[in-house]
């Protein structure tokens, strides 16, 4: 009498109260939670120890008052021009070739009157008390979206691939860690071709 | 004889899986019970403003929360509808936030305290002077690196 045939069956009538207690209990525990946004460096509270002397020129002024409007560089613009205004400015380049600051990766309008390079280019931004938060998150956003937009032109230049993919994919926890130390020189280079400096004065009230 | 005979097909007789539920449901409890739901019930308002250009927030024990915006209705009388900072679960005022991010600093395990960040999760209808406010406390205790946490979008429905 030798058992042939098919191995005796399991009983799977249980597997779907499993899999259903396992999903309830991913399901409790996951919180959804928007982990998301923009990152940034506050400036350290002592002041430095050497007094930087910024040419004029080598400053973009944005201004937010209290009714959401913007001020740039002098002139009252729309938030939508923002973006277009700050790369004009962070790219223009306009140190003559041969001087120290040249910029040879630039392709702005080299403007006397505006930026040097894009290293010595500053973005100052100021806002009233009563700025809305909403407003001041859009001209953030659009600061380092122009910023964003530089640094993927150059990255495709040089590497193929977008910046904000290069950094994602370095900053992700999961990547191997042979592929981030490459990424790592990279990504350093790319944003030392445009340093962000955005600095924020504190909030004035002015009316 | 026969009635003998029958029973022959030897194969093992079926496991019985009867208790298999309630092994189960022991599991779920022990990990409902374990598990701590660590999120505190938000007593301001948090609609978050839209952003474009954001990244994730990648490892969430290096986080401290912070929430601003104005009082829900429950608390509108007691707090008025001007918007207020909540710490953990109460509310509290600019000055308190310094004090908050020592102590959080000071539960997180050493190799972290360097690292963390402080995630701002401001109503989009705050204004800046309370935002300017927290920011001028966190540069005070050295808590430099941000986050607005912003949901994804576009940046420009902000002004609507």
């Amino acid at each position: 009498m030798s058992r042939r045939g098919a191995p005796p069956e399991v009983n799977a009538g249980s597997m779907a109260d499993i899999a259903f207690l396992l999903l309830i209990f991913f399901l409790v525990t996951t919180t959804i939670d928007t982990d998301a946004g923009l990152d940034r460096m506050l400036p350290p509270i002592e002041p430095p120890d050497t007094d930087v002397i910024i040419r004029q020129k080598n400053i973009f002024q944005v201004n937010i008052n209290r009714d959401g409007q913007l001020m740039a560089d002098e002139e009252l613009i729309n938030i939508r021009d923002l973006r277009a205004k700050t790369i004009a400015f962070l790219d223009n380049g306009g140190a003559p070739s041969g001087s120290p600051d040249y910029c040879d990766y630039c392709k702005g309008a080299r403007d006397i009157t505006s930026s040097d390079s894009p290293s010595k280019a500053i973005v100052s931004l100021k806002n009233d008390r009563e700025t809305k938060y909403g407003t001041y998150i859009t001209v953030q956003n659009e600061l380092v979206g122009a910023y964003n937009d530089l640094r993927n032109r150059e990255a495709q230049r040089l590497y193929n691939r977008d910046f904000t993919d290069m950094e994602a994919e370095y900053l992700n926890p999961e990547t191997p860690d042979n592929i981030r130390e490459d990424l790592k020189d990279k990504v350093k280079r790319i944003q030392d071709l445009f340093p962000l400096k955005l600095s924020e004065a504190e909030t004035a009230s002015i009316n | 004889m026969s009635k003998f005979n029958k029973k022959k097909d030897s194969s093992l007789p079926p496991m019985n899986t009867a208790a298999l539920p309630d092994i189960v449901f022991m599991l779920l409890f022990f990990f409902m019970t374990v598990t701590v739901m660590k999120d505190s019930t938000l007593k301001v308002e948090n609609t978050l403003p839209n952003a474009s250009e954001v990244k994730k927030l990648e490892k969430k024990d290096r986080i401290v929360y912070i929430y601003v915006g104005k009082p829900t209705s429950e608390f509108e009388k007691v707090y008025g509808t001007e918007s207020k900072i909540q710490l953990n679960d109460k509310f509290s005022e600019a000055n308190d936030v310094g004090d908050y991010i020592l102590m959080e600093r000071a539960k997180k395990p050493q190799e972290l305290q360097n690292v963390l960040t402080t995630a701002l999760k401001v109503d989009k209808n705050a204004n800046m002077g309370i935002v300017s406010d927290i920011k001028q406390e966190l540069r005070k205790v050295n808590a430099l690196k941000v986050n607005y946490t912003t949901y994804e979008g576009d940046a420009f429905r902000n002004l609507q």
